[in-house]
């Protein structure tokens, strides 16, 4: 295929989408198809077929449409009606109000501000458009900013914009994301690697699966487009084994990809050739490291190693390789089309663009949200969450998963970024982000956590392998009221040391957890030290 | 050795020192008499920086890095016994020796421990963590040697000697976290295995008495690791 076929593919499709008066989006994302979107779908069908309306109206499996707590969800365009929790016996009457007035129990607003307050460029297609077929992409102008990359600039021009639009990883270290690409193609090694990092472990994290079940193919432009930019020929996405649904969509994107010529050698009959491969992870979380995650695509056990050397001077086989986050390659198709400039006018001054989320725990809206950098949690907690249900009150966010930490109300005014977050003494971090009322006990939180990063530091460093096993177990003695004020130090003494002197950055940040509810809310532990509580 | 070496000079807790820009710092500070404790490196290895024992501050650093596998750079200003750091190595010892069933006084080991040696150095007297006591095996299946796992501290030494060196690959780690554990080939009785050389390699480079010899008893187990460094000046020598 050459690039200009891309133009008859999208007309085509459109054309063949016009033939309908209707399309009927039921959510196909592991949310609503843990709550039965399957069945919904197929009843939705089949009722469809009795009602001799199937010529008129398209069924179409979606990706997430963000209000996970409301699922199965089924919206139907063009008349913007949203569905929730609608069941299979819900469909006749469904298919029997199409064009009036939905059913009052199923309807849901799509003027809430859960929807309003959110501002979608990653998430941009999700429940828009089928994820597996690509010509659904394309119609929605997929693949256009690699047809503009390859064809309209050179290498350095598609750096430029990156680096111009000021895009920081979205992993969560936040390392900005055009110097990692002009770093991996000043490399002189005739054979680099770039990697997708979908490694995503958090405890309450699913940004990133959401990403690659929803809309794979736009992490596969993003990552051609670095391969273009960097000169890297090879790619690996690096998705853990649990999320079977996003390895089966990935795997047939690049297939459907491949088929047409957008990957392998020389990309729609330009000199440019990258290929992808799926590489599936053994469910160890410290393979979301970079070092560990490329010792596990060798095929070796996933420890890390000390660096320097850094992936993109000695990564992969000791060649030069570049990881990013999925859903870092997924802002890259939308920067390439728009200009760098269009992204950096989105966010603060040093965080740009837009942030996805996950958002549970004590919430009445949970589900998967993408909001400016800069809103505030409070926005983001009371607004588009809805705020605590039942009437509870709200008592802390915790962000980053088990390396970041817990905000208090006393932090939700301040704007988003990987700046504020950090003064906070939390992180940005992947998007994980958990909502916990009074209920909760901050002493759990930390202990909960500090369970998650001993089963899972991979035992090299003693550090992390005995200091996680050690501050856990006085957490237990803590939370059981048998600690003394001893103990409580001897823990704040195994933070400085595990945070200090671990080989990577799951030991290194391990302690956060325990740092950030001893900083917020110390009286809670003092009350547990024996003889009180 | 290549013709043409950069020389870099650098400075150690105060000492000037000149050292090959392809010279990590451990290697500098060594040759100049300067200690810096080590647990699981050993010349003639590859290095992993995994026992955190050899960190040193350097100034204009924030982070702590190993000695054993950061390389020296000109004008740097490095430091290896400092107060923190000090409390820190003690710390890890400690750890380590709450991590397992370190008994001494019955160890085929003692008094030929290089963890013994290192905590007695750093005066460590108590072990403030409560200990752990795992119940692990001991594998005598092998005719000639043991392996006790509640005295091994995962430095892997054995591991790398045996596949960098023996080129026999017979051990590896399974497991993680605390968990984690040296296994003989697929995780089978040393005595079965198909791949050992019985070349004694491992035992000797073990820096505690998780690898002995069978027939010794509590304190007699002597570890020579000197034939490692004689191998690899050998083996450099017949590269060239």
């Amino acid at each position: 295929m050459i690039f200009e076929e891309l133009g008859h593919i999208e007309e085509a499709e459109l054309e063949a989408q016009s033939r309908f008066e209707r399309r009927i989006h039921v959510c196909a994302a592991a949310g609503c198809l843990a709550s039965g979107a399957d069945a919904v779908k197929e009843a939705l069908s089949g009722e469809l077929q009795s009602t001799g309306l199937e010529e008129r109206c398209q069924m179409v499996g979606v990706g997430c449409m963000g209000l996970c707590s409301r699922g199965p969800l089924v919206s139907i365009q063009p008349d913007n009606v949203l569905l929730a929790q609608v069941r299979a016996k819900d469909a006749k009457e469904v298919v029997g109000t199409l064009g009036k007035k939905p059913p009052k129990r199923l309807a849901c607003p799509s003027d809430l501000p859960f929807f309003k307050r959110q501002l979608k460029v990653v998430l941009e297609n999700m429940g828009r458009i089928d994820p597996e077929r690509i010509e659904e992409y394309i119609a929605v102008g997929g693949y256009s900013a690699l047809h503009k990359g390859l064809t309209e600039m050179t290498s350095q021009e598609v750096i430029d914009e990156v680096v111009k639009s000021g895009l920081r990883g979205r992993g969560g270290a936040g390392y900005p994301t055009g110097l990692k690409w002009s770093q991996l193609s000043k490399e002189s090694s005739p054979i680099k690697y770039v990697v997708c990092n979908a490694d995503e472990g958090d405890p309450g994290a699913f940004m990133d699966r959401s990403v690659l079940e929803g809309d794979p193919h736009r992490v596969l432009e993003g990552m051609i487009l670095a391969g273009y930019a960097t000169g890297a020929t090879q790619g690996f996405i690096y998705v853990r084994a649990e999320y079977p649904l996003a390895i089966k969509r990935l795997n047939l994107a690049i297939k459907q990809a491949s088929r047409l010529g957008l990957l392998g050698h020389n990309i729609c009959g330009t000199p440019v050739s990258f290929g992808v491969e799926v590489r599936v992870g053994a469910g160890a979380f410290v393979c979301g490291e970079e070092t560990a995650l490329m010792a596990s695509i060798e095929g070796g056990r996933g420890t890390p190693r000390p660096r320097p050397p850094f992936p993109t001077q000695s990564g992969i086989w000791g060649r030069p390789t570049m990881i990013n986050n999925v859903e870092t390659f997924a802002n890259i198709p939308p920067i390439i089309r728009n200009g760098g400039k269009w992204l950096a006018e989105i966010g603060t001054e040093k965080s740009k663009g837009t942030k996805v989320f996950s958002l549970s725990g004590k919430v009445v809206n949970t589900g998967l949200i993408e909001v400016p950098m800069g809103i505030t949690l409070r926005e983001i907690i009371f607004e588009i969450g809805g705020g605590i249900p039942f009437g509870g009150k709200f008592k802390a966010v915790q962000t980053g998963g088990p390396s970041g930490g817990c905000v208090p109300d006393s932090g939700l005014d301040v704007p988003v970024d990987y700046e504020s977050l950090s003064h906070l003494g939390t992180i940005m971090g992947s998007g994980g982000m958990v909502v916990m009322d009074d209920s909760a006990s901050m002493v759990d939180v930390a202990r909960f956590f500090l369970d998650f990063s001993r089963h899972e530091s991979c035992g090299k460093c003693i550090p992390c392998r005995v200091g996680t096993v050690q501050m856990h177990g006085l957490l237990d003695k803590i939370a059981a009221n048998r600690a003394t004020s001893e103990d409580l130090a001897m823990l704040e003494e195994l933070c400085d040391l595990v945070r200090k002197t671990s080989l990577c950055g799951l030991g290194q940040t391990a302690p956060t957890p325990v740092v950030s509810t001893l900083r917020h809310f110390r009286e809670e532990y003092l009350s547990h030290l024996s003889g009180k509580a | 050795m290549p013709t043409s070496v950069k020389v870099k000079t650098l400075r150690i807790d105060g000492r000037d020192v000149s050292a090959r820009e392809d010279q990590t710092i451990l290697e500098v500070a060594r040759e100049n008499d300067i200690w810096i404790p080590t647990l699981c490196h050993l010349d003639g290895l590859s290095p992993v920086g995994a026992c955190r024992l050899c960190l040193v501050e350097i100034k204009g650093s924030t982070k702590l890095l190993p000695a054993c596998v950061t390389a020296v750079e000109e004008g740097m200003e490095v430091s290896t016994q400092t107060e923190g750091l000090e409390s820190y190595r003690r710390m890890i010892l400690e750890l380590l020796f709450s991590e397992r069933n370190h008994v001494c006084s019955i160890c085929k080991s003692n008094g030929h421990c290089e963890m013994q040696t290192l905590a007695q150095r750093l005066g460590l007297t108590h072990i403030h963590f409560p200990y752990r006591y795992p119940s692990l095996p001991v594998d005598l299946s092998h005719e000639l040697f043991g392996m006790d796992h509640n005295r091994c501290i995962l430095c892997t030494r054995c591991v790398r000697v045996c596949a960098e060196i023996e080129g026999a690959h017979v051990w590896d780690v399974m497991g993680r976290g605390v968990d984690a554990r040296i296994i003989c080939d697929l995780n089978q009785p040393w005595g079965t295995s198909e791949t050992c050389t019985s070349c004694g390699k491992c035992v000797h480079v073990c820096p505690t008495g998780a690898l002995f010899e069978r027939g010794r008893s509590a304190s007699e187990m002597d570890k020579r690791p000197e034939f490692l460094p004689y191998l690899t000046l050998m083996r450099r020598a017949g590269g060239e």
